[in-house]
Order: C-alpha cells, then structure tokens, then sequence
C-alpha cells in the first residue's frame, strides 16, 4: 500500500460523496414529475413515447399491475434480444461476419443482459455483430438499469406516501429514468471517453502490419457509446472479451476514474433521492454512511492482501514493488485495480480492470463477499437501494424486538407481512449460490467447467453462482462458462435473483404505502443516526456471515492459507 | 399481464430506435467529426501502412526492440480480435512455471543485468493487449537494446525517459512506457546492428 494509491481511493469517495446530492436531488425532481433542465428539450419525446404505447403518464399502478409491467418488459426483452443473438448472422451491421449465437448461449445471454447481470459467456470481438451490440446489448443496458430505477423509486415512494393504492406508473418511471437521467450522462461520458482514447465507429476490423512484420487484426466497433451505460447503468457486459482490461475500453487512468465515478453516481445518488423524497434527507445520508463503512473496510482488506507478492514469485526472484501483476495492466497497477475490483462487486456491475480469478485470495474474497451480501453497498442502479432497504426493515424488526416495540420505519409500522417478504427476497441469495453452487460441485456437468484445483477451484463455483444470483456478471473466469449446463443452470440463477427479489420488493411496496403514518414519538427508535448505522452494518455482516461463512473458509480463506505454506495446485 | 403486452413491446421498441440507434450513431457521427483519430482506433502508420495501433500491444521479439508483457490474448498472444488473460490463480502450479520458465528465459537474454525482476515482465496483462511497460520493466531491458543499437545505454536510457508518462493529471493510474511508441523512435534513431 502506498500514498499515491491511498490518495486515489480517497479522492474517489470524496467525488462520490459530492456527487450524491447532486444526482440524488436531480433524480427527486424527476420522479416527482417536476420540471428539469431538459424538459424543454426532451419533452416532446417523453410525450411521444406515451402517445406510442398507448400510455396516459398521469395513470398510476397498484403494486400488482406495476409489477406485472415491469415483468412484460423485462421478459419480452429477453425474447427480443434472444432473437437478434439467433438472427445477427443475416442481419445487417456484422463487417466481421459473426455466425448466430448458439441457443444455450443466446439463452444465457439474453437473461444475462435484461437482469441487469451482464455475464460474459461469450467473447465480444469474436463473437457479437455490431448490430446485436448496439440494438440488442445496449438497449437492454439501458433498459435493465431503468428497471432497477423505476423499482427503487416505486419502493421510495411507498414510504414517502400515506394510505396511498398506488406507487406511480412503471412506463412512465422506465421513460423518465432514461430520457432525463441517462441518456444525457452517457452522450456527454461517452464523447469524453473517445478524447482519451475507446474507438467509436461502424468500420471493418484493422488489419495491420506490425513493426516486425507480422499480421495484426485489431478489432474496434461503437465501443466508447456501450462502455458508457455499461458503467453509468452498473451492467458490466464488455464489448471486448476482456471488458475494461481491454486498452480500448479504458485506454487511460482518466476514462478508469470516470468508469468508477460512473459505477457508483446513480446508485449512491438514489440514497439521497429517498432522504429527499421521504422528507428527511439525514435517512438517506444514513444509508449512505452505512454502505460506505462496508465499503472502505472491503477497499482497505483487499488492497492490503494485493499488494503482497505471491511468495512463490517471490522466491522467484520477482520485485515485489509492483504487487501481484498477473491479470492487471501497468496503466493502471494493484492500487486502482484494486479499487474497481470493489467498486464493481459493490454495485452490480460486474465490470472488471483486471482479472479477479488471478487475485490474491483474500483479495478475491473481498468481491465475493460483497456479491453475496446482495450488493447492497452502493449497489446495482435501484438494486442496491431497494436490497439495502430489505436490510433496514430486518434491522428495524430486530431493534423491535430488543425494546419490546412493533417496529417502525419513517412512520410506517413494520409488521409480519412486510418481515415476511423482505426474509423470502432475501433467501433467494442463499438459494441460488450455495444451492445451485452446491449442485455444481457434485454433478459432472458442472465440475466439468472447474479450471482450478483445490480450494480455488470451488472459489471459482462460488464465484460464479453468487455472480449469477446478485445479477453482478463479473468472473472468475477461468471458470469453464459457456457449456450447456452451466449457461442453463447460471441463467436460471440470474432469473430468480433479479424477479424473485423485484417482486417480494414490489409487494413490501404496496403493503407499505397503504399504511398510515404514525408520528415520530419518544419511544421511536431514530433512524439517521450512528447507532442506527451500526446496527444496519451488524445485520447485514451477521446475515451475510452465518449464511456464507462457512463457504468461504473452504474457499479463499482455506487457500490463503495453503498460499502461505507453499502449496500448488 | 396479457394487458401489459402492448404497452411493453412498444416501449422496447422506442427504446430499441432511442438508444440502440439514434444514440450510438449520434455519438459516432460527432466523434467521428471532432476526434477521428480516437474515433478510429488511434492507429498508427509508417511509410503510409497501418503498423497497429498506439493503445494495443504488438510482439516484438529482436533483441534491438524493447519487449512487450507477456501476453494471452489468442492462441499465438497479441491476439487484438481475441483479447484474454491467463485467468491463473495464486496456487496455480501453471502459472508458477509459466512465470518460472519467463524468468528463465529473461534471465538468458538480458545477461548483464542482475538483481529483482520487475513483475510485470514476467506476468500476462488482462487484457492481453497491455501497450505498457513500467518504467523499471524498460530499464531492465536498456542493455540488451543498447548492445544490439550499437547505442550508448544512456543513449537509451534518455529515450525511454522521454517516453515515460507519469501519473495521469500527476495523480491517477501508474507511471507507464508505451512500447510500440519506444520501438518507433528506436527505428528512427538507430538501424539495428
């Protein structure tokens, strides 16, 4: 660890933290249907799209039938995109001539992109027309993070309202979300990412003569107009095989910094949309404050373990000033790779500088274990505010319990309904990784795709599910993805870790608006405060630990150790 | 359900035209017009031939050029249409003699040098594609370049100096040496013996 490094990180959550009420309050006005910088502009279009699908904006839903909006979209746009990866073989937009994605594949990536997971089975460049990328994969980055946005904002306005029927209008929340949030962002981003460098064209890929006369094929494509909403919307699916490794996802320290700010903007910036909202922004700097504790403390571990050399290499002769390099690139060293390895596994983004499976162990688990909290530091745009808001009504109930008081939250008495559901969102975690995960590691099938022996190799199973069921995308990616079983069984975990939670949270929403608000008495536990905060942050580690635990000694920790006594694999 | 149908195939639709076409193309058609250089790759050429491009690696194996980090991109490495990683972890005996067999190698080729060996010269990039060296990964190899140059290793040394990027903005990522950008003004100093 050094100054240099230590300075980055700090620089970076001080941009975050000036950041959030910025975006936050911007997004607070949109959602109230308040007039913003670009209505003038964008107005007529965000009409047009209502008058298109037949939507009046002032029609609100009850939870039921924002839910039942939110799933038709979400399940047609798999079947969209499932088409065009079948289709992209005859369609137009493919100068590299990419055949049809097989169907297991097609299925995978499908799902993968509308859940917002954004897994990489596949290679970009060598398997992806420009079309598929831009109508298929982009749209769906859009989409997905719009969906994420629109459920937040549903649950937010559930506490903000008294014995209201309805949480707003799925349509027109979606609409909003990308007009006026991030289509803007990712036009001005993505212009600013060219100047440093991502390609940005419809051309053939180069072919090149090297210096020693060799021959180069150097792929390119509308590169810098995905890699935007890939971050801003924490999608993380790469136009490059090796995502923003590749020198033209990233080609600089400056684009890597605006793909972390723009990682984290969104959903740090939904924190204080909910203060906002809600009337009483210290509930959103709270939460804040309780991802961030999480945050730091993930940053600090895994940084301290990466900038150790391997003490094989060490016996090697290797100087071990640089930290472990295998899988990172010089431009950007063990210090910010480090950082993005975090960042991208707090939120969903699943995005990746440098190869988590070449981490060191206990610097692989800091992503793992941030995955299978549910990523609620930060989170996925949406996914992180309303998956840390299941926490808070855990909490609360807990708090409730210890005083011997029904449980209240911003006025809203927590009761069995509410307790139930946010228990049933949050099990699907355990589910989908420790029990498919589980199912991989007896049946042949799923063994097969294990690279790695010894505990790495189960690492590499956790990793894989728990990526899967907290919609994150990233790898450890020596892992055999792309077979039959495992595109089926890890799409199938994506599924139920996005609806099966959206869902229960949309529910919790509808029950919760319907209640009146009880004014804040003596005896109200407050929730702005650090006791408060301390309490969030020992519920989420107590859950998360007691569930995982025991999984991770068998992996990264179990390793750690063998790494130490100089044992290979 | 059934009723949310059109509704939602309409959205996806317009979302499909908004921001799967007229949003890429909007951003290629001004990124074309104000950076076109970048916009295209940021290729470079010599005698008028594209020679690859200043972001992505190229091999270099004369002992008159500077070398590249190992790559695992493509079956041969320095696959630009094929980007990978070894995706080795920290017990990998693989990747313990892989990196073995580098040192091995380096060692052989760089007789005049000794002590520690900088650990991105012997480890494969992320992407496969790493243009870079740290700046002790080409100080290590000033010798042997010098020698096969018939320069005078401050000769050298002066030039990789002059092509060392510091931090960006003097804060963020790592000091770093472009290699093909190197190689290039190698060429145009000296011939190779």
């Amino acid at each position: 660890m050094d100054a240099a490094g230590i300075l980055q990180i700090t620089l970076y959550c001080a941009v975050i933290v000036a950041l959030t009420p910025l975006i936050g309050g911007m997004m607070a006005r949109i959602f109230s249907g308040e007039r913003v910088l670009l209505t003038r502009l964008l107005g007529p279009v965000e009409r047009g799209v209502y008058r298109l699908c037949g939507v009046s904006p002032d029609q609100e839903q009850h939870w039921t039938r924002y839910a039942a909006a939110m799933l038709a979209v979400n399940l047609l746009g798999v079947l969209l995109l499932y088409g065009l990866l079948r289709l992209q073989g005859v369609l137009p937009l493919n100068p590299a001539h990419m055949a049809a994605v097989a169907p297991d594949l097609a299925f995978n990536t499908a799902v993968s992109f509308v859940t917002n997971t954004n897994w990489q089975a596949y290679g970009g460049e060598s398997t992806l027309s420009y079309l598929t990328q831009m109508a298929g994969l982009t749209v769906q980055n859009f989409v997905s993070a719009a969906t994420g946005i629109a459920v937040a904002v549903a649950l937010i306005r559930a506490f903000a309202r008294r014995s209201a029927r309805t949480l707003g209008n799925f349509y027109v929340d979606v609409t909003r979300a990308t007009l006026y949030v991030l289509l803007p962002i990712c036009v001005l981003g993505a212009l600013v990412l060219v100047w440093q460098g991502v390609p940005q064209n419809l051309g053939a890929y180069t072919e090149a003569t090297t210096l020693e006369g060799s021959r180069q094929i150097i792929a390119q494509g509308p590169v810098a107009s995905q890699m935007m909403i890939k971050h801003l919307g924490t999608n993380g699916g790469g136009f490059f095989s090796q995502n923003a490794a590749h020198p033209f996802e990233n080609p600089t320290p400056l684009t890597n910094m605006i793909h972390m700010v723009a990682i984290f903007a969104i959903g740090a910036g939904l924190t204080f949309t909910f203060g906002r909202m809600v009337g009483d922004t210290r509930q959103g700097w709270a939460i804040l404050a309780a991802m961030g504790v999480l945050f730091v403390a993930g940053v600090l571990i895994a940084y301290g373990a990466e900038a150790q050399t391997n003490p094989t290499f060490a016996a090697l002769g290797l100087d071990p000033a640089l930290g472990n390099m295998e899988g990172k690139e010089v431009r950007f060293g063990v210090a910010v790779s480090t950082l993005f390895a975090v960042v991208t596994t707090a939120a969903s983004c699943g995005a990746v500088i440098a190869m988590h499976d070449s981490l060191m162990p206990l610097a692989g688990m800091i992503p793992l274990v941030n995955m299978m909290l549910g990523e609620i530091i930060v989170g996925g745009v949406g996914a992180g505010l309303y998956g840390m808001l299941l926490f808070v009504v855990l909490a609360v109930f807990i708090a409730g319990l210890m005083v011997g008081r029904t449980p209240e939250y911003l006025g809203k008495k927590i009761e069995a309904r509410e307790i139930k559901l946010a228990v049933l969102a949050i099990l699907v975690l355990p589910v989908g990784i420790l029990g498919l995960g589980a199912l991989s590691t007896v049946l042949p099938a799923g063994l097969a795709s294990v690279q790695s022996g010894g505990p790495h190799g189960l690492s590499q199973i956790l990793y894989a599910y728990s990526s899967a069921t907290a919609n994150n995308g990233s790898a450890f990616a020596g892992f055999g993805a792309n077979t039959l079983y495992q595109n089926t069984m890890l799409g199938l975990a994506m599924l139920i870790g996005r609806f099966l939670i959206i869902v229960p949270v949309l529910a919790i929403a509808g029950a919760v608006a319907a209640k009146k608000t009880v004014p804040a008495s003596t005896g109200t536990f407050p929730t702005h405060g650090g006791l408060f905060v301390g309490l969030l942050v020992g519920v989420i580690l107590i859950v998360g630990g007691l569930t995982f635990f025991p999984a991770l000694a068998l992996g990264p920790i179990a390793e750690q150790l063998l790494l130490g006594s100089g044992t290979l694999f | 359900m059934l009723k949310e149908l059109r509704p939602a195939l309409m959205l996806l639709v317009v979302m499909t035209v908004l921001t799967g076409l007229v949003y890429p193309l909007a951003v290629t058609g001004v990124a074309q017009l104000v950076f076109p250089w970048q916009s295209a790759g940021s290729l470079v050429e010599r005698d008028g031939r594209v020679i690859g491009s200043a972001l992505i690696a190229q091999n270099f194996t004369s002992r008159g050029y500077f070398h590249p980090r190992p790559s695992a991109a493509g079956a041969e490495g320095y696959d630009a249409a094929s980007s990978g990683a070894s995706n080795l972890g920290p017990t990998s005996k693989q990747l313990a003699d892989v990196v073995a067999a580098r040192v091995a190698a380096l060692r052989a080729e760089n007789p005049d040098v000794q002590g520690p060996i900088p650990a991105d010269l012997v480890t494969a990039s992320g992407g496969g594609l790493d243009p870079h060296l740290s700046p002790a990964a080409a100080a290590y190899q000033v010798p042997r370049v010098a020698k096969a140059r018939g320069l005078s290793e401050d000769a050298v040394r002066d030039l990789v100096a002059a092509h060392t990027e510091g931090r960006q903005w003097g804060i963020f990522g790592e000091a770093r040496v472009n290699v093909l950008a190197l190689n290039m003004a190698l060429d145009a100093r000296a011939a190779m013996k």
